[in-house]
Parts: C-alpha cells; structure tokens; sequence
C-alpha cells in the first residue's frame, strides 16, 4: 500500500463518511436519480428471464475457464503480444507498476501522458505517482476529466462523476478554465472539455489505456468505450501503454463477444457502445496511424491472493460493469467516495480485502445486509453476498481457514466483544435447557426490557419478548389436546 | 417438488383439506400426513403468534404437525456476522431433530435459506452429519411455498374487506425463489386487496447485526422502505419474515405510523376464521 495514499481511506472512517452522504438529501436524490435511470436502461437490455439466465451463465462459463488457465494464458497471452511488437512488463505491486510506467515515458523523454479511462491506473495510484517524477497526467474520459478539475475521485467505476451535478461541473469549468464562462448547458459543457482535450492529443506523445478483454491466441487488447477518447489515446501519441491486471484475460476472440454483450448492457444500458477497440500491435511499415511503440502492463496488486483461494477466486471472475453498484441498496444511499477505495460497492468490498489487506477493509465487507441485488445481476454470476460472508469469517477469524495461505489481515477485524457475545450465544442456542430458562426469564420479565437497546432503538421502537415463548404455548397445546382427549 | 401449474383446479375453493383429498392426491401424489414445524429463534422470543398460526394452518389442512421441543436457532445471526464455528455449534443441535423423511416447514425465508442453502456449506462435506445435512436441507420448504406448491390450498377469506401491502424478504425473493408464493396466497383472499408499493424488490435494511453493525444505512433503508409502504394506504402490512417485520414495525411505530405489520401466517389464520 502506498503510504501517500490519495484514493485509499482506512475503513474505520467508513461509518463516518457514509453519514455524511445520508445526511445530505440533495446529492442521496442525486444518486437515487442515476442510479434508478442505469437500473431501467439495464432492465430494457434484457427483456427476456431466459435468454439473460443463458447469457450470465455464458458469461460465468468463459471467465471461469479463463481464470482455470490463467497462468497458462498470461504466457500464451506475453508470448503472442511480443510476435505483434509489443513489450509486455509485469508488475507486482502498485510500485513496480509505477516505476514501468514512469520509465517509459522517462525514456520517451516525455513528461506528459494522456490518459483514457483506467481503475487499475486509479487503483495503482497512477496520476500521484507521476506528478511526483514531474509527469503530468492528463485525464480524457470526460468524467474523470471532470473528476481530476475537481481534485477528487471517481465514484464509481463506470461513471467516476457521478456524484456532481450539472451545475458543480459548471461552476468548476468556469473557475479552472482559463477563458471559460458559466453555462449549464450540457452540450456546451462538453464542447469545452472536447476542446481543451483535442489540443491536448495535439501534443501528447505518450497515450494510457485501460483493457477490457486481453485476448491470448491473438494478443489483442479490447477496449470499451464511448466517447472516443480511448481510440486517440491509443492510436494518436508515438507510444501507447496499455496497463491492466493479471485477470482480464480470454483465451480466444470468440470469447470476446458474450462477454462483451453482457458488459455494454449491465454496465450502461447499451446494447453497444459507441466505439469497441481492438488493439493488437503499432503501427506496422506502411500503416499511416497508430503508435510507433506500445507496451502492457499486467498488474497482480493481491490478485494471487484471490486466485490461490477456491474460496474467493471467483472475485476475479468481474468484467468491472458496475451493475453491482448501480442495484446496491448501500452504493445507492452512499455513492462511491464514502467507501474510501478505488472499486466502491459490492464489487469493492469482495476485492479490496484482496488489494489492501482484510486489516482496513473489515468494515466495508460488513456493510451489507446481504440483500442480494448484487449476485442477481452480476453478469457473470459472481456470488458476492456469499463471499461477503466468507469474508466476514475470515475478518473475523470466527471459525478455522478452511484453505491456505491465510487471507492478509485475516483475525484483524475481530471485535472483542461480539466475539464474546457469539460464544454466550453459542452455549445457550445449544442448550435446550438453559434456553428454555432463557426464554422462561425473558418472556417473565419483558417488563423489565431496556426501552434503549443500542444502535436498534436510534430509529425503532424497542423490541420486547412475547408473554410467552413459541415453545411454551406449543407445550401448553399439548397438554390442553392431552386433557380434552 | 411438486408443482400445481397446468392441473385442472376444481370451480368451486372448499378451504377444507379434508373434504377434498382425491384432488390433492391426484395432483401431488404422496400428500405429506405429518411435517415438522421449525420456529425459528425469532418467532419464539419475539412473535410466538406467527408460528402458532403456521402450525394452526397446517393442521386444518389435515396435516400431523411435529414441533421438536428442543430445536432453538438456525445459526443464522452468527453465520452472517463472522462466526462460522459458533453457527456450526448451533446448527448440530437442530440436524438430528428433524431426521423422520418429513417436510420441515420454516415461517421465515431467511432462515430456509440458511437451512436449504448454507448448512450444506456449513458442515462441509466431511462432517459426521453431512448425509443427513443433506437430507434435511431437501426437506426444507418456507411456508407459503409449501402451501402453495406442496398442498396446493385453497383458502376461504371469512374476514371483512381490507387493503394489505405485502413485503417479501430478500431472501424469499433471492435465496429461495419463493416471493410469488405469498402473493398468491394473498391473491385467493376475495375481500383483501394487495396495493403495490414503491421499489418493492428493494431490501428493508434488517440484514440481522448489519442492524446494529451500520445502523445509519440500515436506518435509511428502513425509512425508505416504512415510506413507500406506508404511502399505499394499506391498512395492514403482511410478510412472511420475522426479521423484517421487526425492523419495519420498530421503524414504522417510531415514526407514528398507524401501519403496523404482521406475519403472514397470522394474518392469513384471521381470514379463515368466521368472523367474531
């Protein structure tokens, strides 16, 4: 973890930070608002239960036959990208990754980069660490664009300015641009940020990209997008760096489309996007575009982790849609920030215990009422509430590791006095008979329930035991059908 | 399991399980004579009603009900916040139980779930009870699914006309695929009409020690959902979770709503009786 951390906010603010967002109506309306429209766009993506069902188990089909032979198609996958000219690097943690990245461009003897849209490059801490080396780092998706005026970060994951209104972004134009004035207007909104950006592709030598898909039998980089901003940064500067982690690899191109269907759908409502990009090399002799040079970097940053454990290997399984996010009781009331890591939402919680250690991730993983919503529309059926509790035994070290090697963090989340609590409750839910005295005093002297009882009663109205247990009344049945017989 | 869809039904709903034995036979073959009721830990302390009126159901429909006086908890709560061995410590205890080849009807759809779904993964293939786990968990049914799918019923609304909204548990609806199943037992009552809610697929916040783990999101979930079932004009809230039903009493009362919930069993046992 890097110690200057911008996007990292340890989980024990996490309470904190959530409450401030549901104190404030006007951004929870906000959210409430993006979040309903992403949800029916999606819903209008799938009419048909069947056909959908079908699709998310195609989709979970490739990505665990891919994850099964991952080793084997990282090589497959390095050795394929070299015969097409392009230098593969491997990283294992955000560091390393920084430090490739920044002695490309060093030795391009460039000391600006434009970037697409990347959250392995948020999650490396990417923009911080080259800015450090004297390295601009210019954003070019037009959310993190908005995101980076604004010296903040993305909320989430396939819509990083979610969290600002129309007229924030209006006001913060007018006051970082030079020349610009104030309009709310949306088309004129993007018309400036268009322009600030084209003169900048004018200039950049170097250009950044994410990956959606890296395709082993070809070596082709996929990339998703809709506003064409990636297609420059990958095509306009003398060097193009692709960075991704070790797990969005396929094996073959044919698994490209379905995987592809279900990530345009889930993610934004589109049946596709504006611009789908195959990259599979520079610029060859007599090509009159592309770049002259390009590179991947493929990052673990505590993949292995995940991928070691049958336990949790299926957290790699994500084509980072955002569905999870956008149907997330909890994402919906909180937006992204408040979570305090670079994937926020269901997704977030199941891979930053992997990224950062189970230590500062331990409050995130319990922020869920294991509704459910997430693993229903999860394009490729990752089970999340059920690795959400798998976690939480994990965090807490309530019951042996069934797998090796332990989880970073593992026991780091435990509380004392819960705990405590679970092994009282533990003796008397094992006892018919001292729960039967339990119930016995409960049920006698709910008179005497505490009308406080803690966090429940800050919104609810106490809860106090029946006149007499289930068990007694079955009993007294029993004995009354005994009698009248 | 069984499923009434396709049969040809009879016109005329008697309410009586034992005035029409040929057709459920006919449709279902092996009726079951006896089943095992599982309380659950919250209905015991907290709604004894509810499960009294599960077992009162049952028993009109010509059922034998077996309620093991040392059953407790499904090991759910410690299940979900962490605590696998102590869940596991607990959920032994009720395994042995339930082991005659009888249905074990649960009036909660998350405690099914724990026991359909989870105990198998609990005990883990190696444990001693592992085949018997297995055989209680096929066994598990939740309580309207087992009305509806299993008996079949045939409800006779008694009671006066009233307006209900319906909560179905995150778990009946996600975990156990049975959130149809109280809808259309609501749907045979002729003088209750169900009203649709706002977001009805939405969670109310319980999430058992998610209550008192993050107790501002689950407050905000909680007012949310107590608004949009409040603003229906029902007159009654019904649903067939305990959990919720707490979370959303305790929220609704807090907030002075007149609308109060109760368990579906409850309320439907109030629609079979003639009215006093």
């Amino acid at each position: 973890m890097n110690q200057a951390s911008l996007h990292y906010l340890p989980g024990a603010g996490f309470r904190a930070r959530s409450k401030q967002v549901l104190d404030d109506p006007a951004l929870r309306q906000s959210f409430r608002g993006a979040m309903d429209f992403l949800m029916q766009k999606r819903a209008a993506q799938f009419p048909d239960p069947a056909v959908l069902a079908a699709l998310r188990r195609q989709g979970e089909a490739i990505r665990q036959y891919s994850l099964a032979r991952l080793p084997d198609l990282l090589e497959q996958l390095e050795a394929k990208l070299q015969q097409n000219g392009v230098t593969v690097h491997w990283a294992e943690t955000p560091a390393e990754a920084q430090d490739i990245i920044a002695g490309i461009i060093t030795r391009a003897q460039a000391d600006m980069v434009i970037k697409g849209k990347s959250m392995v490059s948020e999650e490396i801490e990417l923009n911080h660490a080259l800015e450090a080396r004297g390295i601009a780092a210019l954003e070019s998706d037009m959310g993190e664009y908005i995101v980076q005026l604004a010296g903040e970060r993305p909320s989430h994951i396939i819509m990083p300015a979610i969290h600002k209104t129309k007229a924030e972004i209006a006001r913060l134009f007018a006051e970082k641009l030079p020349g610009v004035d104030y309009t709310e207007s949306v088309d004129a909104l993007i018309q400036i940020g268009r322009r600030v950006l084209r003169e900048k592709f004018r200039d950049a030598r170097i250009g950044l990209s994410g990956v959606n898909f890296a395709v082993a039998e070809t070596g082709t980089l996929c990339l998703v997008e809709n506003e064409g901003n990636g297609r420059m940064c990958t095509t306009v500067p003398e060097v193009h760096i692709a960075v991704t982690g070790i797990e969005k690899v396929v094996e073959k191109l044919e698994h490209v489309p379905p995987l592809l269907t279900l990530l345009t759908r889930s993610a934004t409502g589109q049946a596709v996007t504006t611009y789908f990009n195959w990259i599979s090399g520079p610029r060859r002799p007599g090509e009159l575009d592309g770049p002259k040079e390009m590179h991947l970097v493929l990052v673990d940053n505590g993949r292995p982790q995940a991928y070691a454990r049958p336990d949790f290997r299926a957290t790699l399984q994500c084509i980072r849609c955002g569905a999870c996010m956008n149907h997330c009781p909890v994402y919906t009331r909180i937006g992204g920030l408040a979570y305090g890591t670079t994937y926020p939402g269901p997704i977030g919680k199941i891979i930053s215990p992997h990224l950062l250690g189970l230590g500062g991730t331990g409050e995130l993983v319990t922020a869920s009422s294991l509704c459910g919503a997430c693993g229903e529309v999860c394009p490729v059926q990752i089970p999340i509430p059920q690795l959400l509790i798998d976690l939480r035994a994990r965090s807490q070290a309530g019951g042996p590791d069934p797998y090796s090697p332990p989880l970073a963090g593992e026991g780091e989340g435990r509380k004392p006095l819960v705990a405590l609590s679970f092994k009282l409750w533990r003796i008397l839910y094992r006892s018919p008979l001292l729960y039967r005295l339990f119930a016995f005093l409960a049920t006698r002297l709910r008179r005497l329930t505490p009308a406080r009882q803690g966090a429940w009663t800050a919104s609810r109205t106490p809860l106090v035991p029946a006149r007499r247990s289930l068990h007694e009344r079955v009993r007294q049945r029993a004995a009354q059908a005994a009698a009248n017989n | 399991m069984s499923h009434s869809q396709g049969h040809a039904r009879p016109a005329a709903p008697t309410g009586n399980a034992a005035t029409r034995p040929a057709r459920q036979e006919e449709a279902h073959g092996a009726r079951p004579h006896t089943v095992y009721v599982f309380g659950t830990c919250l209905i015991d302390l907290f709604d004894p009603e509810a499960g009294l009126s599960a077992i009162e159901i049952l028993e009109r429909e010509g059922l034998r009900v077996v309620f093991p006086d040392a059953q407790s908890c499904c090991g759910q709560p410690a299940y979900t916040s962490g605590y696998p061995a102590e869940a596991l410590a607990v959920a032994e205890r009720q395994v042995q139980l339930f082991s005659a080849d009888w249905p074990i009807v649960v009036p909660s759809g998350s405690c099914a779930g724990m026991m359909k779904h989870h105990w198998p993964r609990l005990f883990g293939p190696d444990h001693p009870l592992a085949a018997q786990v297995a055989a209680v968990a096929a066994r598990v049914y939740e309580f309207t699914e087992f009305l509806v799918r299993v008996l079949d019923v045939r409800l006779q609304d008694r009671g006066p006309p009233t307006r209900v909204v319906l909560h179905t548990s995150c778990s009946a609806r996600r975990e156990m695929g049975v959130h149809l199943t109280s809808a259309a037992l609501l749907g045979q009552l002729t003088q209750v009409e169900v009203l649709h809610q706002e977001r009805e697929t939405e969670c109310c916040g319980f999430g058992g020690t998610f209550a008192l783990r993050h107790p501002e999101l689950s407050a905000a979930m909680a007012k949310d959902k107590a608004e949009a079932l409040a603003s229906t004009g029902a007159a009654q809230l019904v649903s067939a979770d305990c959990g919720c039903l707490a979370n959303l009493n305790g929220t609704l009362a807090r907030a002075g709503s007149a609308l109060q919930g109760q368990h579906i069993a409850t309320f439907l046992k109030s629609r079979l009786e003639p009215p006093t």
